[in-house]
Formats: C-alpha cells, structure tokens, sequence
C-alpha cells in the first residue's frame, strides 16, 4: 500500500444525487489528468496508438506537442518504447484500447516493464462492456486478472470523471507501473473534485453495517443505486470504492467483512479473476464471510447499447440488489 | 568520463579474456548458453572498452551511452564484459545462474546494477532501445544507444514496428547490432525461417545499414565510427559472425545454441584459449573488486 497516503473518509465523500446525476466521461477524467500533468511535470510524456481522439490525449497532444509521442498502430513497441522512455527517466503515460493494452502487449507490460518495475503509466480505456456497440473485440473484460496477477504491477479502476483525473495525477507520483482503465461512454458523477483519492486506499461512499458492497469503476454507481433500494427496505448497506484493486486495500476489505458480515462485489469485468477475486483472496484469509459476485459469468460481449448491455450481461443495480439478497440469506442462515 | 579508446592488440586481448570468461562461468553454472555468446564477444568488446562512454562507477551518469542487449539468453557475455570492464568482480562470475548470486539467467535490472532494463523474451529489445534514444533527444544529451539482436529474433514481428519507429523519428543517436551467426536453437535460421535478404529489409525500413566481419576487431571499429558519423537515421550494424566462435567444437554447430560445456569440454577449449580451467577458475576468484583486471595474466 501506499506510503503517504490520509485517511479513508468514514463519511459519506459526496452525497449524490443517484437519480438524475451528472454524467461526465472517464476517459475525459484521464485527459484532463494529462494535462494537470503536462503543466507540473515536464518529465511526463505521453504515447499513443494511433487513438489520440478516442483515448483524449489529444488534449495533451495540442497542449504539449513536444512531449507527445505518435507510436502508430503498434501496441507491442509502445509499450517498449515507454520502457525506453522511463529508463532515461521520464514518467510515460501510454493510451490505447484496454483490450489491447491488457492482452496484446501483456509479454511486454510483464519482462520489460514490470520485471524492470519502471514508471510506465498505461491507460487503457474502452475497459468494459459499456463500450457498446463495437462489441467483444473492444470490449476489455480481462484487465483486472491479467495485471493484477504480474508483480509490482498496480491497477486502478477508477468510478468516474473526477477519480480518473485524480488517479491519472497520483500515478506519476508511483514509482512502479500503473495501468488506469476507463471507459468510452458517459458515467454518472459521483465523487467530486475534493474527495480524497490515493491509490491503495478504499473509499467509503456510504455506511451502513448490514452488508457490505464492494465496487469498482462505474458498478460503484450502481452499487450506490442498489445500496439506496435496499435503504428503502431497511437494509443498510456499506458502499466501498475498491478503485485500486492492486495494492488491494485489505484493511478497508477486511473490516467490512467483520463490521457488515455478508459481501456483495461488483464490477464490469469477468468474474474470473477480477475484484470478486481479489475481496475473496484477502477475505478468506482475514475474516471469511458469505460473498456473492456480480459480474460478467465468462462471456464475450456482443454489440449493443451500454444499458441494454449492462441488463443483459447482469451488472445492473437490480442484479446488486439480488445478489445482495442472496448474501443476506446466507449470512442469517450462518 | 571518456571513452577507454584501447588498441586493436589491447581489444583483441580483452576479447580473449572474455571468451574464457564465458566457458569458466558455464563450466561452473552448467546451465546456459555458449554459441551467442562467443559469437557476440568481439563486437561486444569493442563496444565496452573502446566505442561506448561507461561508468561502472556511476550507473545513472547523465554523460554515459546506453546499452540494451535484446538477446537476454547471452547473458554469459554480458556479465563477462560487464565483469571486465569493472561494473562489479569478476568472482561473481561464478555465481552465474546461482539462486544466491546476483546474475539471473536472462538480464534483471533489480539483480544486477548496471543492467537499464531486463530483457529475455525476444523482440521487445530494439523497442526499449528506441525509448531510450528518444528520451536522450529531448533531454538534448549527446547520448549514444546501443542495442544488441540476434539473427532469429529477426522472426519477431515487434522488431520491424521498432525499426519502422526509429526510422520515423529519424533516431541517429541509435545503433543497432545484429550477431548475424545464422543459427538459432532449432537449426540454421535460413531452414527454421528465412529472413535473407536482411541488408535489403533493413534499407527498405529506412535504416543506414552496415555489413562487417563480427570477429575482425579493426572492421568493427570502423563500423560504429561510420553509424556515429550518420545523420537523419538509425544504424544497424550487421555483424556477421560464427557461433561458438573460439572454440573448435562449437563453431558453428546450431547444437551449441542454449547448452553449456561440460566440465571436460571446458578445459579442452580452454586450453585452445591458451589457458585450462582451473587456472582460468582460479584468475576470477582472486578478483574480488570491481575493476577493470589488468592484463598479462595467463594472456
């Protein structure tokens, strides 16, 4: 875990307003992050793929110019080539499609950079079936089993705009490699640009002592959403912000384990490997407790809308609120 | 911290040096590979103790050039010229591949200072290398690159998005070498995949090409001085050489790729090096410092 990091707050960061709530991109939350970046720290530097538009850091890019670095369509040797660059010590931002990022220069990320354990910093965006209508190909699912399981690797899955822009800065500051994942589509806001953000530490958006849910990445709204239906039944769920699935905050995990006594995760990722793995690993070894899933059950996505996607892969609220329900049951049955 | 400019005589000493090295640290390790190795020890040589600026005595040296071996399995070269030019003594040789040495089997950056960026998966050298002189270009340094590949690795395809690369941003403070010995760990690289015409691939990519005998020490020199003297584009030296170079039962034999000698076959090719094992053994335990070795000894 991060050194210097402040507390979690125990409060509630930012009440949001769940029904019609702002909605802002996150891959806008990482552009902007660049630039923040590109006026403080002149040893940053940012790749990309032949994405520019799509990932924004064409921001950085118009901004920037000398400092931006067009790899083309070569995933394998930006990712090299960033080693290269972080070798004569700049801080590397590289941005492609998470799909890519993750699987197809995954050889790269593990020997040269993460053996190296150098400060390359890799956005994936697109992560998620949210993506939508570009389908399995684009739709990043994998993100969180393949980096999280290569050392000294950290992976961040921020919530929304203001948390990727947070996380994109606090990741120059890491020593080690950071991979970022985002999405393409608009996400609602719910944290804002003074809640506190480090990476390894968990954020509690909401208290409550029944069960806990555990979310990262844009399920943490919708975990906010099932924790609020649940409310109305006089179910008090705590909502915790997992955005940094490695280093895993165990200490926030494991006390919601034994203060909420039921767990419910829920991500935008396949359920093999991914946060659901990660909170089972460090619970079982800490305070085990009944846990259920919402995730992508081992699926390809397919071409759609982001809503009609999310209710049919079943990482919607309604599926938190289910699942939330099972863990309940398990945990009076105990 | 200027180059060590040594003569062609003094080279070819230091090169001897190295190959002795090699076979007394496989001797001991018996586990890892010759043929690379002793095909790459002469260019090797001339890059570490006459063409690149080093400092084994300040590794982050704003003024040194950079080296990147893309073959991390010629680790047993590496360490010897590594070991000989003073970066750390020429005792830890022997602990090569050890679990308690400090000289991982392919190169690691953590184990092994010295080291900029671990290496051993094909392919991903030349990338690394890219970075590097590029990152050089815009702190405004004087920085050269170096960056060592073999003749099969020219099967990855990640080594041409390289070269399309650093022909795009014009990286003339870039130097590749190619240890041209055309084998590899299944056979003649022309039988398991052809990459002939490979002077003409490298043109076609934009790149100042370079073909020289990878064991003529004096046309090697000549070599790099001619990459250093080109502008507007990367040059890539095509080293042609002999696997197993230097010891009679390895030249050129596909079959000594990835294997090391036996204790016996050691000494043999030792001996044709003018020296045996023990004696050799022995030269490297009694340098405990990091230093460069003097010369002389059982020379």
């Amino acid at each position: 875990m991060s050194g210097t990091v402040p507390a979690a707050p125990q409060a509630p960061a930012v009440a949001p307003t769940l029904a019609k709530p702002e909605m802002k991109r996150t891959r806008e939350g990482f552009g902007h992050g660049l630039l923040d970046l590109g006026q403080k720290r002149p040893d940053v530097v940012v790749l990309v793929g032949d994405l520019s538009a799509s990932t924004n850091v064409s921001f950085f890019a118009e901004k920037f110019p000398d400092r931006f670095i067009q790899v083309g369509v070569a995933e394998q040797n930006m990712m090299c080539v960033a080693a290269g660059l972080a070798a004569t010590g700049k801080i590397p931002f590289l941005a492609t499609y998470g799909a890519f990022a993750s699987c197809r220069s995954a050889d790269q990320m593990r020997v040269t950079v993460a053996y190296s354990d150098l400060p390359v910093k890799i956005g994936g965006a697109h992560g998620g079936i949210s993506v939508g209508p570009d389908g399995a190909t684009h739709q990043a699912m994998e993100e969180i089993a393949i980096v999280r399981s290569i050392p000294n690797m950290r992976m961040i899955v921020p919530c929304d705009y203001w948390e990727t822009r947070k996380a994109t800065v606090a990741a120059a500051d890491d020593p080690h490699p950071n991979y970022i994942r985002f999405g393409r589509e608009l996400v609602p806001v719910v944290t804002g640009p003074d809640t506190p953000f480090a990476i390894g530490k968990a954020n509690v958006m909401r208290e409550g002592s029944d069960l806990a849910i555990i979310a990262c990445g844009v399920m943490v709204y919708e975990a906010l959403v099932a924790a609020q239906e649940l409310a109305s039944r006089g179910i008090h769920a705590r909502v915790l912000n997992v955005h940094t699935l490695k280093p895993l905050d165990h200490e926030a995990i494991a006390r919601a384990a034994r203060e909420c006594g039921a767990i419910v995760t829920a991500e935008e990722h396949q359920i093999h490997g991914g946060l659901g793995g990660a909170v089972a690993e460090a619970v079982v070894q800490s305070h085990p407790v009944p846990m259920e899933l919402v995730a992508v059950h081992d699926r390809f996505g397919r071409s759609g809308k982001q809503d009609e996607l999310m209710t049919a892969f079943g990482i919607k609220a309604p599926d938190v609120v289910r699942a939330a329900e099972r863990a309940l049951a398990r945990k009076r049955a105990r | 911290m200027p180059r060590l400019g040594m003569t062609v005589p003094e080279l070819q000493e230091r090169a001897l040096f190295v190959r002795r090295d090699i076979v007394a640290l496989l001797a001991r390790s018996q586990s890892g590979h010759s043929g690379g190795p002793l095909s790459t020890t002469d260019f090797g040589t001339v890059l570490f103790f006459h063409e690149m600026s080093v400092n084994p005595r300040r590794l982050d040296d704003p003024a040194r050039d950079m080296w990147h071996f893309s073959i991390g399995h010629v680790t047993p070269v590496i360490y010897s010229l590594m070991g000989e030019r003073g970066y750390f003594p020429l005792a830890d040789l022997l602990g090569f591949r050890q679990f308690h040495g400090h000289l991982q089997g392919h190169p690691s950056k953590h184990d092994t200072p010295g080291i900029e960026v671990s290496s051993g998966s094909l392919g991903q050298g030349l990338s690394v290398a890219c970075g590097m002189a590029l990152g050089s270009r815009m702190d405004g340094l004087k920085r050269r690159v170096y960056c060592v590949t073999g003749d099969g690795e020219q099967q990855e395809g990640q080594i041409w998005e390289a070269a399309m690369f650093a022909a795009h941003y014009k990286l003339d403070n870039l130097c590749a070498v190619i240890d041209y010995n055309r084998k590899q760990i299944d056979g003649d690289v022309q039988d398991v995949m052809g990459i002939a015409p490979l002077a003409d691939k490298w043109r076609s990519f934009n790149w100042n090409v370079i073909d020289v005998d990878g064991h003529e020490i004096s046309a090697i020199l000549d070599a790099f001085e001619r990459a250093r003297a080109t502008r507007g584009k990367p040059s890539v030296v095509l080293a042609h050489t002999v696997m197993g170079k230097g010891v009679s039962y390895m030249e050129d034999d596909y079959k000594w790729h990835g294997i090391p000698p036996s204790r016996e076959q050691a000494d043999q090719a030792l001996r044709e090096m003018g020296t045996n094992l023990e004696e050799w053994t022995a030269r490297l335990e009694s340098h405990t410092q990091p230093e460069i070795a003097p010369a002389g000894v059982s020379s």
